[in-house]
C-alpha cells in the first residue's frame, strides 16, 4: 500500500462510499424482513453507523428525516448507559425512549456493537416505527406519555448472542399485535447484523484496524462543504411564524434564524406552550425536522453525518411544544414537527429568494383507525392500522408543486388494496381533489379525497391527527393558499382535525387531504398551463376564470381577447 | 434452444444506437453493427440483414429461425411516441397513475420532477363497480356506464385501451366484460386488462404495466407486421421469435397480445450470452458484466440460470434513481443497471469527493477525447490518459483519439480542484467508477445471499474489457472471461436463448389454511396458458416447468422465491413448503421468526425448451511469450509513474497463448486491460481468460 498523499486521499473516498454503501444495504434488510406496514410498505425507518463517540457517519437515505437527528443523538444515551468498555460482540441494546430515541414510544431504537477482529469499532443503529404497542393507540388523545403504550428504558435485547425472552415476553404482551411486533423486533436486529458483517468484511479489504481516520475525514470535509454552503448566505437573523391548527387550540410556532461565520441557528423563543395532548415534540424531533429543512436546502447533496450536521443548531424553550419534557404525550409528535421545515422556509426564503418553496400540506395525513370484525368473539378478531395519505406540496420557484406527495416526510402512501387487506374496510375513493391547488404562476399541487367505509357494516374508530384544517398552507410572492384539508361524514357531519371519534355503522368517512400553497401571482401563469388543467380536470373552468383571470370558450380553448381583458383589468 | 444443430440462425437486436445482426451456420459467425434508424427500424434490420448475408454468402432462404430483440417499446415510452392510450378504471379511482407511491424518490431534493402518466387525466375515465378483497362484488359493473363512453373515446380518437379495476386478480370479471362491450364497439382499438397482463396486488403497480402494455401495443404489432413482410419478401420463410425480458424466446404472434414483456430485450440477451459462456467453459457461478456507454448492467448467474425478477422500471430520471421511473411487473432478468458507462461523466462534489455519472456524454459530443467539442471529463478520457486505451487503435483504427484533450478536462474538472496530477486525477475516476460498478454488483449479491468472490465475471460491452481486472479485484475475483463477439453480445445471446414463458398470477392463502385443490387447479391453468405460447414456437421439443410461489411470513409486506415440486400438489406439501420457505429465508436474512404462519401471495410457472448442450472447449497448445505489437505507456498510481505495457492485437493471438500482466489486448471494439496481478489465457474457443496469479498478489485495497 501507498503512502502518497494523493492515493490515500482517492482512497479515503472509496472507504466513504463503500461506508455510504453499507448503511444502504442495512436499511434494505429492514426494509425487505419488516411486518409494519409503516416500515414494508412506507418505508418509515431509518439506519445508520457510528463512531466509538457516537458520532454519526453515514446513514441510509429513507423516508423519514424525522430520524435523522434524533437517532444520531440516541447513541449517544446509549453509549451513556452502556458504556464502551462494557459491550460484548452479539450485545443488542433497545429503547424506545421518546427523549432519547426517536420521539415517541412506537419507534424501537435498536443499537449494536460492531467488532472486529475481536475489537469493537463501531454501532450500527436503526429504527422504525411498529404499528401497535399498547396504550390508546397511535393517535394524539393521550394526556401523558404512559397512556401511549408500553415505555422501554435502555435495554439489552440481547446479551452476548442469547435473547433476552423475558423482555421479549414483555413486549409481546404489551401490544395488540404479539406476532408482528416481535417480527419486526427480529427484523431490527438483523438490519444491524447486516452492518455489522459488512463493515468487518470492509476493514479486511481495505485492513483497516479501526475507523478513526476515515470518521475524521469523513466528518471534516463534511462539515467544510456545510460551511462553504452558508458562508455564501447572506448573515443576519431572519424571523417567521406558521399557525398550527393544534389539538384543541391554535399552535404558533415561532422562529428565529440566525446565519453566521459560526453557522445557522435556530430558536424556537416565543413558540406556544405545551399541549395537554399528544402533539407535543420532544427536542430530539424538533432538531431533526430542523435540521432536515435546512439540509434540503443549503446543504443539499451533501451526506448527512455528524459533520454535516454539525453548523446547524437549535433551541426551544423547555416546556414549550417543540421542547415538550416528560411525562408529556408526544405520539403524534410528526404533526407540528412536519410543520417545522416550512417554518424555517419562511425565514431561508428571506435569504435565498429564489430558491424556496411555498408552503406545502406538511404533516402526513395517515389514517389509523381500529374496530372489530362484525359477529366475532374471539378475543383476536380486533384489528388496528394506519394507512399513510399525503397532501400537495407548495409551488417551487421555477415549477408547479406535486401532488399526493409527501413533504417534508417522504415515505410511501398505502396502496388501496393492501389498505384494505390489513382491515375490513373498503375505500370508495381516492383521487386528486380539483381546484385544491394554490393557484399562483406557478400552483401548488393537488389534495386528495378520500372515501372510506366499514366492509362489514360495523363500526369503526378513527384516530385522528391531521393539520392544516384551520390553517391552509400559504402561497408565496402574491401565490395564493392550498385548499384546507377537511374530515366529515358523508351524511353532513363535520369531525375534529384531532382526536379519536367514531364513525357510525354504514357510513362514509370523507377526507380532503391539504393542497399546496402557490408561487407568483396567479394572473402570471401561463394561459396554456391553466387551458391544460382545464382539460385535465385539476382546475375548473370557474376558478380558471375567477382565479387564474384566463376565459375559456366552450369547446376548451381560451378565448384570447376576453383572458387578455380579465388580466388586464384585474 | 429447441432449435436444431444444423439451422442457420440469425439474431436482430436493436439498440438505441446500434443495431447488431450476427448469423451463425456452420460453426461460423458473422456479425454487422449498423446505424439504428429511429423511425423505422426495420430499415436499418434490413440493412443489417443483407449486409451479413452477402457476407456469409447466404440467401434469405437459407435461414432457419430469425430471433429479434429491441428497445422500440422502451424507447415509445421514454420518448412518450406509443398509442393514443386511455384507461378505464373503477369509479373514484382515476388517479392512481398519478399518485403513484406518494413519495419522492429524492429525499434531498425539493426541485425533483415526477415522470408523467402514459396516460393524461383526461384520457383516464371510471365506470361504476367494485370488487373487494376476496373478489366478492360489492358494486355490479354499470354496463351502460361503459357504453356511454364510447363516444368520448371515439372522439378522442384513442387508438388503445387499458382497463384496471380495483382487485381484478381476484375476480376478472368486471373487466373481461367491460373489454367485451368496448371490443364490440370500438373494432380495431387494441384493449389490454390488468387481470391478464399483470394479475397480482398492489394497483398502482398493475395499471402501470397494464397501461404500458395497451401504451406500446399498436406501434408494436404495426412494427412487427412490416418486418415480418419486409423480410418475407427478402425471401425469409423462416419462423421469427422475440426475445423476451424474462430471457426466453416466444414466436412472434404469441407476443402480440403481451408486447410490456419485449422491453430490456437486450440485456436479456446479455444475460444470456453470460449463461452460454459459464456453460460452456463449466463455470457455475458466474457475474456478467456489461458495461456500454452509458450504463453497466450487473446479473447473477447460478447453475447457468440467471436471476430472475418479477419488477422492472423503465425511463427512470436522469440519475437512475429508483423509485422515478414507471414501474413494471412483468417477468425479468433480474440485473442491476447503474450510471456508469465509457460515457460517463466525472465531476468534483462539495465534500471534494470525485463523482462519476450517472450522467452520460454520450455518442454526441462524446467523451473530450472524441474531439467532437465534448468539454467534460469521461471514463473513457481516464482509460485514455492512463494508457488502457491505445488512441491510435480504436474502434479498429478508424478513429483517433486526442489525448491532450482528454488531460485538458480532467485537469480543469478533477485534477485542480483535487491538486491532483492528471493521471493521478484520471485513476481518481476510475476508481470512482470502479467502485460504484463494485458496490452495485456486491450489494445486489448480498440481497440474494450470495458470496461474490466465488464468482467467474464474464466481461462484454464496449467498457467492460479495460475495468474487469479492477472491479475483479474490488469484488475479490480471481477469474474473468472475455468472450468473443463482445461488442454484439446481445445478439450472439439471443441465438442461445430458450423458448420459454412465465405465468403470474395472484392467489393468496396461508399454510395454515392450504388450499390444495384450489392451488392445483390454478397451477394447471397457469401451465396450459404457458404451453400454448412455448408450442407455438417449439411444436416438438421436450420441455422443462418450474413452478414457484411467492411466499413471506403473515404481516410481512415482501415476498420471496420459494420452488414448489414439480408434481400436482397434496395437502401435506404445506409442511415440505414451509421447510422450504425457511431455508430460503435464512439463507437472506440469517434468521427465521419462531412461531409464525406463512402466506403464499403469488404463483408463477415458466415453461421452456432445454438449453443445447454447448460445443466443449477445444484444447490448445500453449503458447508462451509471444511477440507484442507495440506498446502503450500505462500509469501505475503505487510509484506514479508511466511505465512501457506491450500490447497485443487480439486477433493475432493463437489459442493457447498466455500473456502475463500488465498487457493490452485491443480489437476493433474493446480494449482487455490485463492489469499486473493477472494473466490472460486464450481459450481454444478463443475467449480470453484472465487469472490472478496469486489471490494475495490483488491489490485490494489500492
Amino acid at each position: 500500500m501507498s503512502t502518497s498523499g494523493a492515493l490515500s486521499r482517492i482512497r479515503m473516498q472509496i472507504m466513504w462510499n463503500r461506508l455510504i454503501s453499507v448503511v444502504e444495504e442495512q436499511a434494505q434488510a429492514l426494509l425487505r424482513t419488516a411486518f409494519s406496514s409503516m416500515v414494508r410498505e412506507c418505508g418509515d425507518l431509518s439506519a445508520g453507523v457510528f463512531d466509538l463517540e457516537g458520532r454519526m457517519l453515514a446513514q441510509a437515505v429513507t423516508g423519514t428525516p424525522g430520524h435523522v437527528n434524533s437517532m444520531a443523538e440516541s447513541v449517544v444515551h446509549f453509549i451513556t448507559h452502556f458504556p464502551i468498555e462494557t459491550m460484548r460482540e452479539g450485545d443488542i441494546y433497545i429503547t424506545n425512549d421518546p427523549w432519547q430515541g426517536t420521539g415517541h414510544l412506537n419507534d424501537f431504537v435498536l443499537t449494536t456493537p460492531a467488532f472486529h477482529k475481536g475489537r469493537l469499532v463501531g454501532l450500527f443503529s436503526c429504527t422504525s416505527h411498529l404499528i401497535d404497542i399498547g396504550g390508546i393507540g397511535f393517535g394524539p388523545d393521550a394526556t401523558d406519555v404512559h397512556m401511549e403504550g408500553i415505555y422501554i428504558p435502555f435495554l439489552k435485547l440481547a446479551e452476548e448472542g442469547k435473547m433476552n425472552q423475558s423482555l421479549m415476553a414483555m413486549i409481546k404482551a404489551n401490544t395488540r399485535q404479539p406476532v408482528e411486533t416481535e417480527g419486526d423486533v427480529y427484523s431490527l436486529a438483523a438490519c444491524n447484523d447486516v452492518g455489522c458483517l459488512r463493515l468487518s468484511e470492509m476493514m479486511d479489504e481495505f485492513a483497516l484496524d479501526d475507523l478513526d481516520e476515515l470518521s475524521a475525514h469523513i466528518i471534516d470535509s463534511s462539515r467544510d462543504a456545510v460551511m462553504a454552503r452558508i458562508a455564501e448566505l447572506p448573515e443576519g437573523t431572519y424571523h417567521n411564524s406558521v399557525r398550527a391548527d393544534g389539538y384543541d387550540h391554535e399552535v404558533d410556532v415561532i422562529a428565529a434564524m440566525t446565519i453566521s461565520a459560526e453557522g445557522i441557528h435556530v430558536d424556537y423563543e416565543g413558540t406556544a406552550p405545551i399541549s395537554k395532548y399528544g402533539i407535543n415534540v420532544p427536542l430530539s424531533y424538533t432538531k431533526a425536522y430542523t435540521c432536515y429543512g435546512l439540509a434540503c436546502t443549503v446543504a443539499a447533496g451533501i451526506p448527512n453525518n455528524a459533520g454535516s450536521l454539525a453548523p446547524f443548531t437549535i433551541s426551544a424553550p423547555v416546556g414549550s411544544i417543540l421542547n415538550a419534557v416528560y411525562p408529556a404525550p408526544v405520539s403524534s409528535r410528526h404533526i407540528v414537527g412536519h410543520m417545522l421545515p416550512d417554518t424555517i422556509f419562511g425565514c431561508l426564503k428571506q435569504a435565498i429568494p429564489d430558491g424556496i418553496p411555498a408552503e406545502g400540506s406538511a404533516t402526513l395525513w395517515i389514517l389509523s383507525y381500529r374496530g372489530r370484525h362484525q359477529g366475532a368473539n374471539e378475543p383476536d378478531a380486533g384489528y388496528t392500522t394506519s394507512a399513510v395519505t399525503a397532501g400537495g406540496t407548495g409551488a417551487r420557484p421555477n415549477k408547479d408543486g406535486l401532488s399526493a406527495t409527501g413533504f417534508p416526510s417522504g415515505v410511501k402512501g398505502t396502496p388501496v388494496e393492501i389498505i384494505e387487506s390489513t382491515a375490513p374496510v373498503v375505500v370508495w375513493r381516492k383521487e386528486l381533489h380539483t381546484d385544491s391547488a394554490g393557484a399562483g404562476r406557478y400552483r401548488g399541487g393537488l389534495g386528495q379525497i378520500i372515501e372510506v367505509e366499514s366492509r362489514d357494516g360495523s363500526t369503526f374508530e378513527l384516530l385522528a391527527a391531521f393539520e392544516r384544517i384551520k390553517n391552509p398552507a400559504c402561497g408565496r410572492d402574491g401565490g395564493l393558499h392550498g385548499a384546507a384539508g377537511y374530515l366529515g361524514l358523508a351524511s353532513g357531519p363535520t369531525l375534529r382535525g384531532k382526536g379519536f371519534q367514531e364513525i357510525p355503522e354504514g357510513e362514509r368517512l370523507i377526507v380532503r387531504t391539504p393542497g399546496g400553497g402557490g408561487m407568483g401571482a396567479p394572473a402570471e401563469r401561463d394561459p396554456g398551463a391553466v387551458q391544460a388543467d382545464v382539460l385535465d380536470g385539476l382546475v375548473s373552468t370557474e376558478a380558471a376564470d375567477g382565479v387564474y383571470g384566463v376565459v375559456m370558450t366552450a369547446d376548451g380553448a381560451i378565448d384570447a381577447a376576453a383572458t387578455e381583458a380579465r388580466r388586464g383589468g384585474g | 434452444m429447441a432449435i436444431e444443430n444444423g439451422i442457420k440462425r440469425l439474431a436482430v437486436d436493436i439498440g438505441g444506437t446500434f443495431t447488431d445482426v450476427v448469423v451463425e451456420f456452420d460453426g461460423r459467425r458473422v456479425t454487422s453493427k449498423v446505424l439504428t434508424t429511429r423511425e423505422a427500424p426495420e430499415e436499418g434490420v434490413l440493412t443489417g440483414f443483407r449486409e451479413v448475408l452477402g457476407e456469409a454468402g447466404l440467401s434469405a432462404g437459407d435461414i432457419g429461425i430469425l430471433i429479434h430483440g429491441t428497445t422500440l417499446a422502451t424507447n415509445a415510452m421514454i420518448e412518450r411516441k406509443g398509442a393514443l392510450t386511455a384507461l378505464i378504471t373503477t369509479e373514484g379511482f382515476r388517479d392512481i397513475l398519478e399518485i403513484g407511491q406518494e413519495d419522492r424518490y429524492d429525499q434531498y431534493d425539493i426541485f425533483l420532477e415526477k415522470k408523467l402518466p402514459l396516460v393524461p387525466r383526461h384520457l383516464r375515465l371510471c365506470v361504476p363497480e367494485r370488487v373487494d378483497i376476496e373478489g366478492a362484488v360489492l358494486l355490479p359493473l354499470d354496463e351502460d356506464a361503459v357504453r356511454a363512453l364510447v363516444p368520448e373515446l371515439q372522439r378522442r380518437g384513442v387508438e388503445s385501451i387499458a382497463i384496471g379495476f380495483l382487485h381484478s386478480y381476484a375476480n376478472a370479471a368486471h373487466e373481461e366484460r367491460t373489454r367485451d362491450i368496448l371490443a364490440e364497439a370500438l373494432p380495431g382499438v387494441s384493449i389490454s386488462i390488468s387481470s391478464e397482463v399483470c394479475p397480482e396486488v398492489r394497483e398502482y403497480e398493475r395499471l402501470s404495466t397494464t397501461t404500458a402494455n395497451a401504451y406500446v401495443q399498436p406501434l408494436m404489432a404495426r412494427y412487427l407486421t412490416r418486418l415480418a413482410k419486409e423480410l418475407a419478401a427478402l425471401g425469409l420463410d423462416a419462423p421469427i421469435f422475440l426475445m423476451t425480458s424474462g430471457g426466453g424466446l416466444a414466436a412472434l404472434d404469441a407476443t402480440v397480445r403481451f408486447p410490456i414483456r419485449l422491453v430490456e430485450s437486450g440485456p436479456a440477451g446479455g444475460a444470456i450470452l453470460a449463461s452460454r459462456v459459464a456453460r460452456e467453459c463449466g463455470f457455475e457461478r458466474v457475474l456478467s458484466f456489461d458495461m456500454g456507454g452509458t450504463t453497466a448492467k450487473i446479473c447473477l448467474i447460478d447453475d447457468y440460470e440467471p436471476q430472475a425478477s418479477r419488477t422492472f422500471e423503465v425511463d427512470r430520471a436522469a440519475r437512475f434513481l429508483k423509485g422515478s421511473g414507471l414501474p413494471l411487473r412483468i417477468p425479468v432478468i433480474e440485473m442491476v443497471e447503474i450510471g456508469a458507462g465509457g460515457g460517463s461523466i466525472a465531476s468534483v462534489d462539495s465534500t471534494k469527493r470525485i463523482a462519476v455519472g450517472p450522467e452520460s456524454a454520450g455518442a454526441e459530443p462524446g467523451p473530450a477525447c472524441y474531439a467532437r467539442g465534448g468539454g467534460a471529463p469521461t471514463v473513457t478520457d481516464a482509460d485514455v490518459t492512463l494508457g488502457r486505451i491505445d488512441p491510435e487503435r480504436f474502434a479498429g483504427g478508424t478513429m483517433h483519439l486526442d489525448t491532450g484533450l482528454a488531460g485538458t478536462a480532467i485537469k480543469e474538472a478533477v485534477g485542480t480542484p483535487l491538486e491532483l496530477s492528471e493521471p493521478m486525477a484520471a485513476f481518481g475516476i476510475t476508481e470512482i467508477v470502479d467502485e460504484n460498478m463494485a458496490n452495485a454488483a456486491r450489494v445486489h449479491a448480498i440481497e440474494r445471499g450470495k458470496q461474490i468472490g466465488e464468482y467467474t465475471l464474464i466481461a462484454f460491452g464496449g467498457a467492460a474489457p479495460l475495468h474487469a481486472c479492477r472491479l475483479a479485484d474490488k469484488l475479490g475475483i480471481g477469474r474473468v472471461v472475455v468472450p468473443t463477439d463482445a461488442g454484439v453480445g446481445s445478439a450472439v445471446g439471443f441465438l442461445c436463448a430458450p423458448v420459454a414463458y412465465d405465468v403470474v398470477r395472484s392467489r393468496y392463502m396461508t399454510l395454515l389454511g392450504f388450499e390444495v385443490e384450489t392451488a392445483n387447479t390454478m397451477l394447471d391453468a397457469m401451465r396450459d396458458e404457458a404451453l400454448s405460447v412455448v408450442r407455438a414456437g417449439a411444436p416438438e421439443a421436450p420441455l422443462a416447468e418450474e413452478r414457484t410461489a411467492f411466499m413471506r411470513y403473515v404481516g410481512q409486506g415482501h415476498e420471496i422465491e420459494v420452488e414448489l415440486p414439480e408434481r400436482p400438489l397434496v395437502a401435506d406439501d404445506s409442511a415440505l413448503l414451509k421447510e422450504r420457505f425457511d431455508r430460503a429465508y435464512e439463507s437472506l436474512y440469517a434468521r427465521t421468526i419462531p412461531d409464525a404462519d406463512v402466506e403464499i401471495l403469488s404463483w408463477a410457472i415458466r415453461v421452456s425448451t432445454g438449453v443445447a448442450t454447448p460445443n466443449p472447449v477445444p484444447g490448445v497448445t500453449e503458447v508462451e511469450d509471444p511477440a507484442a505489437d507495440g506498446h502503450n505507456t500505462v500509469f501505475d498510481p503505487e510509484d506514479e509513474s508511466f511505465d512501457d505495457v506491450p500490447t497485443y492485437g487480439r486477433a493475432h493471438l493463437a489459442p493457447g497463448t498466455r500473456v502475463r500482466g500488465p498487457a493490452v489486448i485491443t480489437e476493433d471494439e474493446t480494449s482487455t486491460f490485463v492489469s499486473a496481478g493477472f494473466d490472460a489465457h486464450v481459450l481454444g474457443n478463443g475467449y480470453i481468460e484472465l487469472e490472478r496469479r496469486d489471490a494475495s498478489a490483488g491489490e485490494k485495497s489500492q
